[in-house]
C-alpha cells in the first residue's frame, strides 16, 4: 500500500515552503525566500517576512503540486509548522493550513519546526535509527536535540543562550565589511585565510560553564572579541586581514558546535548524529563534523542543502511520521507558539489519549 | 448561492454565510490576538449550523483592512487559500466600508460621517463617507486630531471613534466590522470590490542598520 500523501507548510522565518511527501519519499519541495528583501536591513525583519509569506503561500503551494504532478484532491493530510519561530510569520502558514485542511476535509497536524529539521533527513537517507543527536544550526536557532522517536519523543539538550550561529555570521560579516547573509560570504573569505592566525574565544567551554551550560552555546562574546580585534587593528592604523579574521571566526564557531555535539553523543550513548539547518551548508562545519564523528565512531547523517534550510518538505516528512504512527490530528483551534518546546513534537497530541 | 464572508481586521473575528436572500449564519467573537485560533472553527461551525458542506460555498469575500497586520493577514491567508483549494473567486472589501455600510443600513442615517478604527500607536485607520455610505476620502492612517483638523468633528463609527471621542462628533455604532454586513454589502453590490490584497497603509517597521558602534571603551 502506498503511504498517504502529506502536504507540509513552513513559514516560521523568511522562507515560505510547501513540500509533498509520501512516507519517507520526497515528491516536491517548493520554497520562496524573502532573503533579498532583508539584505538592506542586515537581518530578517519579521514584518517584511510575514508580508512575503502572505504573497508567496498560495503560489508556492501550486508550484509544489506541479512539481509532484499531484492535485490538491490527492492530498491525504496537511502538516504545518506550529512553532517555534516568528509569531506573525507562523500565523500566515497556520491560517493557510487550517483553511486548506477545511477546504479538503483532511486532518491537520501542527508540528514542531526543530523536529522537522531532523525528519528531513529521512527524505535523504531513509528511516532514522533512533536515538539520534541532532545539531541544528541556522540564522534563527542553534540547538542540540536528542530524538528518541521522531513522531513522539524529542528532548532539548542545549541551545544558544544569546545569538544563533547564523546571526553571529551575519554580525561578524558586517564588522569586516562583508555582505548579508554572512554565512556564504565569510566562508568565501575564510577560504583564503589561516584559521590559526587569530584565536578567537570558544563560548561556554570553560570548566565552570561546562557544568552549568554543558551543551549550550554563546556567540555574543565571540562577536565582541572579533569587533575588539578589528577595532584595535584599525586604531593602530593596520589593515584588517579580512580572510584571517573570517577563518579564525569560522573555526571558533565550527569547533565549539562540533565539540559539544560529539560530546552529547558520547555522554548519551548515541551513535548517530544528524546535522541540519542553514548553517550546515558551511563547508568547514561539515568537514569538522565529519572528522570528529569519524574519530568518535559516530555515524553522521545530513540531508542535501535544500533539505537543510527551512522548507515545507521537512514539515511534510514529520507529518508523515506522525500520521504513520496513527496519532490524532491537532484540533482546528490550535494556536501558534513562537517558543514551542521541542518536547511538543505534535501540537495537541496526548489531548485525546 | 452561498457566500462565505470573513473579516479579521479588528479584534472581532467574524464569519457569515449568505444564501443570496439573507444571512443564514453568522458568528463573531471578540478575540484580540486569537484570530488564528478562532477563524476556521467559526467557519466550520457556521457551515454546520446551516447543514452545509464546505463544497456548498460558491464565493468568498474577505475584509482587507486596514487593520493591525498580524490579525489582518489571518483572514486574507484563509480566504485566499480557501479560494484556491475550492476553486472559487475571492473578493476583497475595505473593512472600513463594511462599517460604513452597517451605518447607512441602520435606522438613523447620519449624513456625512467618518469611520475610524484603532490603528494603535495613537493613530486611527479612517475613511470619510457621504450620507449614502459612498467613500469620499481614505482609507488613511493618522492621528485622530489630524483627522479632525482635516474633516471637522463629524459623527464617526468604529472603535477608533470611541477611543478618541474628543476628536469626533457623535460616536456611532458599530465598533467593528461584521461579516454579516460584509456579506450583505457584497450581495447588494453596495461596496467597491477589490482583489483580496491587504491594505497595510504603513511600511514595515524596519530601519537599515546604523554605523558600527565601538566596543572599545
Ligand atoms: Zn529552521
Amino acid at each position: 500500500m502506498t503511504p498517504p500523501l502529506i502536504l507540509g507548510i513552513e513559514t516560521s522565518c523568511d522562507e515560505t515552503g510547501v513540500g509533498l511527501v509520501r512516507g519517507t519519499t520526497l515528491l516536491a519541495n517548493a520554497v520562496a525566500s524573502s532573503v533579498d528583501e532583508h539584505v538592506r536591513f542586515g537581518g530578517v525583519v519579521p514584518e517584511v517576512a510575514s508580508r512575503a509569506h502572505l504573497e508567496a503561500i498560495v503560489p508556492t503551494m501550486h508550484r509544489a503540486l506541479d512539481e509532484a504532478g499531484c492535485r490538491l484532491a490527492d492530498v491525504d493530510a496537511v502538516a504545518v509548522t506550529a512553532g517555534p519561530g516568528l509569531a506573525g510569520a507562523l500565523m500566515v502558514g497556520v491560517s493557510a493550513a487550517k483553511a486548506l485542511a477545511v477546504a479538503l476535509d483532511r486532518p491537520l497536524y501542527g508540528v514542531n519546526h526543530l523536529v522537522g529539521h531532523v525528519a528531513a533527513e529521512q527524505l535523504e537517507n531513509g528511516p532514522l535509527t533512533e536515538p539520534v543527536v541532532a545539531l541544528l544550526v541556522s540564522g534563527g536557532h542553534t540547538e542540540i536535540l536528542q530524538v528518541d522517536d521522531i513522531a513522539t519523543a524529542a528532548e532539548l539538550l542545549g541551545q544558544t543562550i544569546d545569538d544563533a550561529a547564523g546571526e553571529a555570521f551575519d554580525k561578524v560579516a558586517r564588522l569586516i565589511g562583508l555582505k548579508y547573509p554572512g554565512g556564504p560570504h565569510i566562508q568565501r573569505a575564510a577560504a583564503e585565510g589561516d584559521p590559526a592566525a587569530i584565536r578567537f574565544p570558544r563560548g561556554l567551554t570553560a570548566p565552570r560553564d561546562m557544568t552549568r551550560h554543558r551543551y549550550d552555546f554563546s556567540f555574543s562574546g565571540l562577536k565582541t572579541a572579533v569587533a575588539r580585534w578589528v577595532e584595535t587593528a584599525e586604531a593602530a592604523g593596520k589593515p584588517v586581514p579580512v580572510a584571517d579574521v573570517a577563518a579564525g571566526f569560522q573555526e571558533a564557531v565550527a569547533d565549539v558546535l562540533t565539540k559539544k555535539a560529539v560530546l552529547a553523543c558520547q555522554e548519551r550513548g548515541v551513535s548517530t548524529m544528524v546535522l541540519a539547518g542553514g548553517v550546515a551548508a558551511n563547508a568547514r562545519l561539515r568537514e569538522l563534523t565529519e572528522q570528529r564523528c569519524a574519530a568518535a565512531g559516530i555515524t553522521l547523517r545530513q540531508p542535501r542543502f535544500s533539505l537543510c534550510t527551512d522548507n515545507g518538505a521537512m514539515i511534510a516528512a514529520l507529518g508523515a511520521a506522525v500520521v504513520e504512527r496513527g496519532l490524532p490530528p491537532s484540533p482546528l483551534d490550535f494556536a501558534t507558539d513562537s517558543s514551542l518546546p521541542v518536547t511538543e513534537v505534535l501540537v495537541g497530541a496526548g489531548q485525546f489519549s | 448561492m452561498l457566500l462565505l464572508a470573513l473579516d479579521t481586521s479588528t479584534p472581532a473575528v467574524t464569519v457569515a454565510l449568505h444564501d443570496g436572500d439573507r444571512v443564514v449564519a453568522e458568528s463573531t467573537t471578540i478575540a484580540p490576538r486569537q484570530h488564528t485560533e478562532r477563524l476556521m472553527p467559526q467557519v466550520t461551525d457556521a457551515l454546520a449550523a446551516v447543514g452545509a458542506d464546505r463544497t456548498a460555498i460558491t464565493e468568498i469575500a474577505v475584509g482587507v483592512g486596514p487593520g493591525p497586520f498580524t490579525g489582518l493577514r489571518v483572514g486574507i491567508a484563509a480566504g485566499r487559500t480557501l479560494g484556491a483549494a475550492l476553486d472559487l473567486p475571492v473578493r476583497g472589501v475595505c473593512s472600513l466600508d463594511v462599517i460604513a455600510y452597517a451605518v447607512v443600513s441602520g435606522p438613523a442615517a447620519p449624513g456625512p460621517f467618518l469611520v475610524a478604527t484603532d490603528a494603535r500607536r495613537r493613530e486611527v485607520y479612517w475613511a470619510a463617507y457621504d450620507e449614502s455610505g459612498r467613500r469620499t476620502a481614505g482609507p488613511a492612517v493618522d492621528r485622530a486630531a489630524a483627522v479632525r483638523a482635516q474633516r471637522g468633528a463629524l459623527p464617526a463609527a468604529g472603535a477608533g471613534a470611541g477611543l478618541y471621542a474628543d476628536e469626533f462628533g457623535t460616536v456611532l455604532a458599530p465598533e467593528h466590522p461584521s461579516a454579516a454586513a460584509l456579506a450583505r454589502a457584497v450581495v447588494d453590490e453596495a461596496v467597491e470590490i477589490s482583489a483580496p490584497d491587504p491594505l497595510y497603509l504603513r511600511r514595515p517597521d524596519a530601519t537599515p542598520p546604523a554605523g558600527r558602534k565601538s566596543v572599545l571603551a
